[in-house]
């Protein structure tokens, strides 16, 4: 890759940081919103990603930056105040600022619009503050290119006297005349060096010499094509640290008389208009007749300093300064993901490999005692810990997730004209980088539906003796190796009654069913439901909350409701730590091994006869603590054998469906429980009803992991007809 | 039909691997193939189409093997322990293939190759990209983009 | 010739882009992310011929650290140029009244940096 193309992706790898920094710190300041460091970080942030971009010519993002930062600046000196207003200003800009380093990463439009109509309320802000503020800090280009180029084409040529005194804080600056008078020298037309003089009248008697002050000044003539202005850019650093003076000499001689006066000159001096004019007054006045010349070390640039050996202070106490920075040092690496994924598939391997030893030891017999089946234990223990440590590695804080999803009650509440105030918890909480990225669609969705349906208007609010802004809360924890997300909100509830007329109205249950309160909750999953009479533009986007299930599903996860009635709803997801292994049973199904993973499952049984009742043609069903359970022929609905006549000496899975149901899954026989490594037949196949993905089994066979949902659809649908063959294209 | 006299252009050249189906030959572009291994017994995969035979490991990747000759309408042929898988890339996607054997890795030009002659039944012009003749047989030339088209499973 | 620099930004972009200038002119080039850091690092390297540091810094700023540069003997005559996208005047003075050399405007020019580093070093 090219190394600016590289520099450029890791930029953006920055801004990310840096936009996860300038929201805490957007954060901060709603608490306390006159902490100066708070306020120094988001300010460094912006700051920062400004500076990137102009580096790699994002000029709307330098542009959008600049502004915000100017107001961030204004708000760091105390001009302008932390009022509510300028808070949601910056929690605006800064919503657009991540749009827009978004856009640039990926080099999609971005509509300027916004970001121009932000810029204008940003410098409203500023309106009372002083003029023009705003647009000060441009970097202006330097001229100087321009300028050489101008005076290049007519090669006219001017002769200069430049006087050049340093005053002593120029050496306390670092600044070195020598190399000054250097750069100045390069401008001067080729083939006539500059003639420098220099002015020792100055010096002091020695026992008058104060090591710190200045005595040396300079007379340069030189012929250059550059400008006055050409030539003062050279001292430009050193501007107010010395007496300059540039005038076009007085004597504007015939070309030929300064080229022969040049000569005559070039003798005198260095041979090199590299006149190493060593300052340091303590050697000046040892060898004054050499100053102009050039007797300095280059080695040693920082004997050019005045007061040398004069240790006055004492060292400086830099110790405390680092302090801080022991603590603080938390030192990490910057991994490419993919190297990760490639570990972590080969840690998989290893586990297969790890089983499939085992394996063969127990087939060949050996005691367990013996050292092979000692030493064996310890590798599969350390396998497993390899593994975890591995995984541990693609985890990550929930926290960007929360605060995507604040960006999201803000904009929700915006298009409502809600009042609502979002509380998150637990944002340190680590789950799997993917199992993060895949729960953006359904979280958002969650949330739009809990400011949109769940909270009621501030009026309504009132009225019911509420607070009028409403809370959405997001909260994760671990809880028993699995990861519990837990969105809520303090609006009115479930409106039991209109749910289940509108299931009725749409034919998803029938007018009599009698159903729990958790049952009616429930219907909000069923495909096709929607509780707003109205599409509303924000969460009806055509996605309900069947969809959302099916996205926590396909992580592995599951989703649960909660209401009640006048203070809130509550929706809990409860999801896997990683996507690359799964707790599963491995079972028996006609002559196949299949896997079933464990967070589907009840409870294990096998059933008397007197249990299994015919149910229609050729269904039947399970009855079990007085209920009736329908039963799958694992076997026969994934075409591994045909359907079998009764259940005698099979084992029974007793599982919970998405929609809140149960199945009673038969299967031949339980092997094994254990975690298996996922893979996924997407990469080289395509989906398969009823299959969620595979794994590889101690015998290095592949065996496949059960979608209990799908297998459920599949059975109550007909599910896809085996495929059969079809035409050749052509 | 080859002109042996003219000179080989190697930039025109291709490396085919030859093998037998049915009693007809065929080939495949080596660049096509990834490997070729012994016959290992797949997992059965669920509602697939017929040709699939299922599913088997190789060195940690998921393979879905399929058999050629029944995805190519020939007669059904029955698994035997010579039977080879050929791994190879289509689409970027990882396929076995299971033919009877291969019978050849061969060099030809370019120019061997003829376009497949417009018959009246549909079916060899859809798989077939050309055809040539190496001592006296017709190879087939498999065009395994079109045989196989991406994403199969349910969308298949 | 070559010289050792020691550069202090707190943005990772910035010193990717300062040693991706500065390494192929053959500067060795030593990277420390704020003023501490910078304080930490000078300690640790061959003394730099050229300091180049940012201003607006955690822990300790652009102007904490050139004083604190400046107060150590050895380098009370290194050369140090600052980093800045803000060419307000104020700022550039509040450099050099802590000590600053020059100053480099952000973005940079791989030339000007150069010319930059040439002018206050040898």
């Amino acid at each position: 890759m090219d190394p600016m193309e590289e520099i450029k992706q890791m930029f953006f790898v920055e801004c990310e940081e840096l936009l996860e920094a300038l929201q805490d710190g957007l954060e901060q300041l709603l608490e306390d919103p006159t902490e100066a460091e708070t306020v120094a970080t988001i300010f460094r942030a912006v700051h920062s990603m400004k500076g990137g971009a102009g580096a790699f010519g994002l000029e709307d993002l330098v542009g959008f930056a600049h502004n915000f930062e100017t107001v961030l600046d204004a708000l760091r000196s105390n001009r302008l105040e932390p009022t509510d207003e300028v808070l949601t200003e910056l929690q605006r800009s800064a919503d657009i600022l991540n749009d827009l380093v978004y856009a640039c990463k990926d080099g999609t439009d971005f509509d300027q619009s916004r970001s121009d109509a932000q810029i204008v309320k940003l410098q409203a802000l500023l309106a009372n503050e002083g003029p023009a503020e705003a647009s000060a800090d441009e970097p202006a280009p330097v001229a100087e290119p321009a300028e050489v180029e101008e005076a290049g084409e007519g090669s006219s040529f001017t002769n200069y006297l430049v006087k050049f005194k340093p005053h002593s804080g120029l050496y306390e600056r670092g600044s070195d005349p020598a190399l000054l008078i250097r750069d100045l020298c390069e401008l001067a037309v080729e083939g006539q060096p500059a003639d420098i003089e220099c002015d020792i009248s100055a010096i002091p008697e020695i026992e008058d010499i104060d090591p710190g002050q200045s005595f040396l000044s300079w007379e340069i003539r030189i012929k250059s094509e550059a400008t006055e202005a050409g030539l003062a850019e050279v001292f430009e650093f050193v501007e107010g640290d010395c007496d300059l003076v540039i005038s076009a000499a007085n004597v504007l001689a015939e070309p030929e008389t300064a080229e022969t006066e040049a000569e005559l000159e070039v003798d005198v001096p260095a041979p090199k208009p590299q006149a190493q004019a060593d300052s340091t007054p303590a050697q000046v006045s040892d060898a004054p007749a050499d100053a102009p010349t050039a007797l300095a070390d280059p080695e040693k640039p920082a004997s050019a300093t005045p007061a040398p050996a004069a240790a006055k202070k004492p060292a400086p106490k830099t110790e405390k300064a680092r302090e801080p920075a022991k603590g603080g040092g938390n030192a990490t690496v910057r991994v490419d993901l993919d190297r990760v994924d490639r570990l972590i598939n080969l840690v998989g391997e290893l586990v297969i490999n790890q089983a499939m030893l085992s394996q063969s030891v127990v087939e060949s017999g050996l005691a367990n005692s013996t050292s092979i089946a000692v030493g064996l234990e310890e590798f599969k223990h350390l396998t497993r810990e390899v593994q975890e440590s591995v995984l541990a590695i693609r985890a990550q804080p929930v926290k960007s997730l929360f605060q995507r999803m604040s960006r999201i009650v803000r904009e929700a509440a915006d298009a409502t004209g809600k009042k609502v105030n979002i509380v998150s918890d637990g944002e340190m909480t680590e789950v799997d980088k993917t199992v993060i990225e895949r729960l953006a669609d359904p979280l958002t969705h969650m949330i739009r539906n809990a400011v949109d349906h769940g909270l009621e208007s501030p009026e309504k609010r009132t009225a019911a003796g509420k607070d009028e802004v409403g809370t959405v809360s997001l909260i994760a924890e671990h809880r028993s190796g699995r990861v519990l997300i837990e969105v809520s909100d303090d609006g009115a509830g479930i409106n039991r009654e209109r749910v289940f007329q509108i299931a009725v109205d749409k034919g998803l249950i029938s007018p009599d069913a009698q159903l729990s309160n958790s049952e009616i909750d429930n219907l909000l999953f069923l495909p096709g439901f929607s509780t707003a009479e109205k599409v509303s533009d924000l969460s009806g986007r055509g996605v309900g909350m069947d969809v959302v299930k099916r996205s926590i599903a396909s992580l592995g996860g599951r989703i649960n409701i909660s209401s009640n009635p006048g203070k809130g709803t509550i929706f809990s997801i409860s999801l896997p730590l990683t996507l690359a292994i799964l707790d599963g049973m491995i079972v028996s199904v006609g002559s196949e091994t299949v896997v079933v993973p464990l967070s589907a499952i009840l409870e294990m049984l096998k059933p008397e006869e007197a249990q299994i009742h015919p149910l229609g043609s050729g269904e039947s069903v399970l009855q079990v603590r007085g209920e009736f359970v329908p039963t799958i022929d694992v076997a026969y609905q994934l075409g591994f054998g045909p359907k079998l006549e009764n259940y005698n000496d099979r084992v029974i899975l007793l599982i919970e469906t998405s929609d809140g149901g149960q199945r009673a899954l038969v299967v031949d026989s339980i092997q094994d429980q254990r975690q298996v490594v996922i893979k996924g037949l997407e990469e080289n196949y395509g989906e398969v009803s009823g299959i969620a993905a595979a794994t590889i089994l101690g015998d290095g066979r592949i065996a496949l992991i059960l979608d209990p949902d799908a297998i459920v659809n599949d059975a109550q649908g007909g599910g896809p007809t085996h495929n059969s063959s079809f035409a050749l294209a052509g | 039909m080859s002109d042996q006299e003219q000179e080989f252009d190697v930039s025109q050249s291709r490396e085919i691997v030859t093998f037998r189906l049915s009693e007809q030959d065929f080939c495949i572009d080596i660049m096509n193939i990834r490997e070729i291994r012994g016959w290992t017994q797949p997992t059965p995969l669920p509602h697939s189409p017929h040709y699939v035979r299922g599913l088997i490991n190789l060195r940690g990747a998921v393979l879905p093997i399929m058999d050629l000759a029944e995805r190519l309408g020939l007669p059904a042929r029955e698994a035997t322990a010579r039977d080879v898988i050929i791994v190879a890339m289509v689409e970027s996607q990882l396929i076995g293939l299971v033919v009877d054997g291969v019978s050849d890795i061969l060099t030809v030009s370019q120019n061997d190759i003829q376009p497949t002659p417009t018959m009246g039944a549909e079916s060899s012009q859809g798989y077939v990209e050309g055809i040539m003749s190496i001592d006296d047989r017709m190879i087939r030339i498999l065009d395994l983009a079109r045989i196989f088209p991406k994403a199969l499973g349910e969308a298949a | 010739m070559s010289l050792n620099i020691l550069a202090v930004d707190d943005s990772k972009t910035m010193r990717d882009l300062l040693h991706a200038a500065l390494a192929p002119q053959g500067f060795d080039v030593s990277l420390a992310e704020d003023g501490v850091h910078g304080l930490e690092t000078l300690k640790e390297m061959t003394p730099p011929d050229v300091i180049i540091t940012d201003i607006n810094m955690p822990k300790l700023d652009g102007f904490g650290f050139i004083e604190g540069v400046r107060e150590q003997q050895n380098y009370r005559g290194t050369p140090i140029l600052v980093l800045t996208t803000e060419s307000a005047p104020e700022l550039k003075m509040r450099a050099r009244d802590a000590g600053a050399t020059g100053w480099i405007v952000k973005p940079f020019d791989k030339d000007k940096l150069i010319a930059a580093i040439r002018r206050v070093a040898n």
